[in-house]
């Protein structure tokens, strides 16, 4: 077999043991329960390999087809350090670190991760992951239903449809109602006044994102967490990470809790998964954080040292009571995420989050100026924005896929109908600027 | 027989934020007019970013040492047990990063991801097969999360066939706390039942705890301790009389795989760890994958989506499924690690599944054999070993012979340890006490 030891050893152990055959080790398995899987036999690793290129070569990928999707994930510039470390074989076939001894790199590094989310969120404490945005998301507002003891969160109803659909069914067991607030139709950010009404001392917190799902900054995410503050909700505050090089983190302008899909820092979008859940929170809520957490401390000889710590909120020790079930988590995508921004350096993400916004910002006046295109929301956009089309979004796309081999941006007129033939567009520094061009001569040649 | 004695690298032990550092970053493309002010709303603008500025080679150095600091498969034997720390083949990583897998948007249509959306229909095929069910969904992103998506399950059927009233989960005392939270967190009461001398069900106890308020029973086999409960014919007749579910724990499916399953055992729902039985890597404490397994009279309830085919040989994802429990996370799952699974699976076939369980087996075994020459079979103060059939006899006697030697070891000795490492003992008391969560040094 491929990767065990060969037919000789088997029998020197089997003779060792006293037995003539491995059935004897499954006398145990009645016989009404025997059952052999009903599938192809094996291959070897070449036929293997070339099996799964071959259907995996039917995909379109982004350096074969261009895009402008985003909407959670994104396609940004990864260095080629990143998955030179992260396949490591001591990173990455590692144990989950409970024994801190002999993990001690992994360890440090997800220390790294902690601090540099900290750092950038300008929050007091992170964990090393959940499984993706969306649960991230959802496990924020149980741990605000938790802290404040009140069932109800208000979330925007422009988001990923994903992350709403998470919340919904994790929000079912412990009975928390999700509450949708609406955009400003004249802006695309949250729509304060309806905050505002629907804000009860009932609320648990209030979600906002940052930019929000229609690409644009919130210029009053400070005013939602004090009108949260007020009613003594919590703010959550779900943020894009890269655009962490260019705006404040949430910290400075009240967030209880962040959150995010970590995605776009270092790991490329692998058709949606595995994911990097980001999440910290100010210290007084540090022990209803959900999620493993790496301490430093010290050796028996005084050096510096890490281990998994807080572990009294987790499911291994606290079962039924812990703050989350979560065990295995995205590790080795905070490790990425970890080395890519050092890779990247403080100035390097700078200027790669200025790229993006600077690029959004030509791209949607160029658009805007095309006949029959709208852009019907003016603020700051950070990579994306939404376009209101002459057709309908899937005409223009199949447009795009015909004549220029490339696909244009996420359809939202299902989602939002309000919008018309809406689609959220998305650019940044990884595109090719005759990518761009196309897209323009494409969406030109579409008319109403 | 002596082991090779192990001696971790030492480097020191400074932090990123800690290195001297003043380049400028990566060389990005030429893009005229990027202006440094105005691209955010006033006030929200960063003016620096707090992070070190390095060159590649210390970014790399940094990680390689850290690396040389960490011990994995790779390195060498690594027998915990219920982990399934088997060899990762490095297949399924040149697969992985091929550009029609790592550089794929997860919203791009069907007519651009056919490929991907194949992998995940076969995916969900070959686990059918494989655990004996009869519709899988591979939106969980780790084992627990797939217990959750069970419990989610279990909960919507019962509300759907007009008894919500049955809201109690039982579980063994000696199951993984992820079992009982992951019920408490779809929103059941966790029922504990005690084990009997061996570590097995004890039937009484179960037959005490069914009521008509059961909604499941959560089981391992083979168990935690690594026995295969041979009663569990009359388990699942107990349960299923009862009216409840049978939710099977995966995490010791590797010893089984080709001989039973979970669906030839009577389980109603299943849950694998694609990092455990599939050879994921586990990479430090994830990813990993959890598909979920049920029988055909859960497959309305499973979360959505699921891969489907059309009769003229497209896929497709479909997410209108009116029953369902919904989303439980972001777009499509995984997809990178189920890749790896479904290169593992496709590459071993029914034969090779079935060779690897009874090689992981016979490791098992011929490990206990020979420790138990020398070792009384207590439970208290156990260590779990399970050496995986990727582990050559070769190993197995180092693995024996140095546990052997550590036996004959003065206590202070062995109490001291570790010796080679780059840190020793490490204080956990101390950092919970006083936590140290993020580097506190002066911001950059």
């Amino acid at each position: 077999m491929h990767y065990t030891d060969g037919e000789p050893a088997v029998q020197a152990m089997l003779r060792d043991m006293g037995l003539s055959s491995t059935d004897e080790l499954f006398k145990d398995v009645p016989s009404g329960v025997r059952a052999k899987p009903d599938i192809p036999a094996g291959l070897s690793e070449m036929e293997a390999q070339r099996r799964v290129a071959r259907v995996l070569g039917k995909n379109r990928s982004f350096g074969d087809a261009p895009h402008f999707l985003g909407a959670g994930m994104y396609h940004h510039w990864v260095p080629p350090e990143v998955p030179y470390i992260a396949t490591r074989s001591e990173f990455l076939t590692s144990y989950t670190p409970y024994q801190a001894e002999i993990s001690q790199g992994i360890l440090q590094a997800m220390f790294e991760f902690q601090s540099a989310v900290c750092a950038l969120t300008e929050m007091d404490a992170a964990n090393i992951s959940m499984y993706d945005g969306a649960t991230a998301f959802a496990e924020a507002a149980l741990m605000a239903h938790r802290i404040t003891d009140r069932a109800q969160v208000l979330v925007p109803r422009a988001m990923l449809p994903d992350r709403l659909g998470t919340l919904r069914a994790y929000a079912e067991g412990p009975g928390v109602e999700v509450v949708e607030y609406a955009y400003d139709p004249r802006t695309g950010q949250a729509d304060i006044a309806d905050i505002k009404a629907k804000l009860t001392d009932e609320t648990a917190a209030v979600c906002i994102e940052n930019p929000s799902y229609l690409g644009v900054f919130e210029e009053h995410a400070a005013q939602v967490a004090e009108l949260a503050h007020a009613k003594g909700a919590l703010s959550i505050v779900g943020v894009s990470p890269v655009s962490l090089g260019l705006v404040k983190g949430p910290g400075a302008y009240g967030a209880d809790i962040v959150v995010g899909e970590g995605q776009p820092w270092g790991n490329t979008p692998s058709f949606g998964g595995p994911a990097l859940g980001l999440f910290a929170c100010r210290k007084e809520h540090l022990r209803q954080m959900p999620g493993r957490i790496v301490g430093q401390t010290k050796d028996k000889q005084g050096h510096r040292a890490f281990c998994l710590t807080l572990q009294t909120r987790e499911q291994h020790i606290r079962r039924d009571k812990a703050t989350s079930n979560i065990c295995t988590n995205e590790g080795l995508n905070a490790l990425m995420a970890i080395v890519h921004l050092a890779t990247l350096g403080g100035k390097g993400l700078q200027r790669v989050a200025r790229i993006n916004a600077h690029r959004a910002k030509l791209l949607r006046e160029r658009i805007a100026a095309l006949p029959g295109y709208k852009v019907p929301f003016p603020g700051h956009a950070f990579n994306e924005f939404v376009v209101q089309c002459p057709k309908s979004v899937a005409q223009v796309n199949q447009h795009l896929l015909a004549k220029h081999g490339m696909w244009g941006g996420l359809d939202l007129s299902a989602q939002l109908p309000e919008l018309g033939n809406a689609t959220l567009v998305c650019v940044t520094e990884l595109h090719a600027q005759e990518s761009i061009d196309g897209l323009v001569q494409g969406l030109k040649e579409v008319r109403a | 027989m002596t082991a090779p004695e192990y001696r971790q690298a030492k480097w020191g032990y400074r932090l990123l934020f800690e290195l001297p550092g003043s380049t400028d970053g990566p060389v990005m493309p030429e893009i005229q007019g990027v202006p440094e002010r105005g691209l955010a709303p006033p006030g929200m603008e960063r003016s620096s970013v707090p992070l070190p500025n390095l060159t590649r080679g210390q970014v790399v150095r940094h990680y390689v040492r850290l690396s040389q600091r960490n011990f994995g498969v790779d390195t060498g034997a690594y027998p915990l047990g219920s982990c399934t720390m088997k060899y990762n083949p490095k297949l399924n990583e040149r697969v992985a990063s091929l550009p029609g897998a790592a550089d794929m948007h997860p919203l791009l249509p069907a007519e651009m991801s056919q490929g991907a959306l194949q992998v995940m229909f076969e995916l969900q095929e070959l686990l059918k097969r494989v655990i004996g069910m009869d519709a899988v969904t591979l939106q969980p992103s780790a084992g627990a999360h797939g217990e959750f998506v069970g419990m989610l399950i279990t909960r919507a059927y019962f509300a759907d066939i007009g008894q919500p009233e049955r809201n109690e989960v039982i579980v063994p005392d000696s199951a993984h706390g992820t079992n009982p939270a992951s019920a408490a967190q779809a929103g059941f009461k966790v029922i504990e039942i005690p084990s009997d001398k061996q570590g097995m069900v004890d039937t009484k106890a179960l037959k005490a705890a069914l009521s008509e308020r059961t909604a499941a029973f959560m089981l391992t086999n083979p168990n935690t301790l690594g026995i295969f409960e041979e009663n569990v014919e009359e388990i699942a007749r107990m349960v299923h009389d009862a009216g409840a579910l049978l939710y099977y724990d995966g995490a010791n499916l590797n010893a089984i795989l080709g001989v039973t399953s979970p669906g030839a055992m009577g389980f109603d729902i299943a849950h694998l760890n694609t990092h455990k039985t599939f050879s994921t890597p586990h990479g430090g404490g994830g990813p990993g994958a959890g598909p979920v397994g049920v029988k055909a009279h859960l497959a309305k309830y499973l979360p959505v989506p699921l891969a489907a085919k059309r009769a003229d040989g497209t896929f497709y994802l479909d997410s209108d499924r009116p029953k369902s429990i919904g989303r439980v996370r972001s777009y499509h799952g995984s997809f990178g690690v189920l890749l790896r699974a479904y290169t593992y699976i496709v590459l071993h076939g029914a034969d090779g599944l079935t060779q690897n369980t009874r090689k992981a087996v016979l490791n098992a075994n011929y490990v206990k054999d020979k420790l138990l020459v020398y070792f009384p079979h207590i439970v208290e103060d156990a260590l779990m070993i399970q050496p995986p059939e990727s582990d050559a006899q070769e190993e197995l006697d180092r693995l024996v012979a140095a546990l052997l030697q550590i036996a004959q070891e003065p206590a202070e000795a062995v109490q001291s340890a570790p010796h080679n490492l780059s840190v020793q003992r490490v204080d956990e008391v101390g950092a919970a006490r006083s936590p140290v969560l993020r580097w506190q040094g002066e911001q950059r």
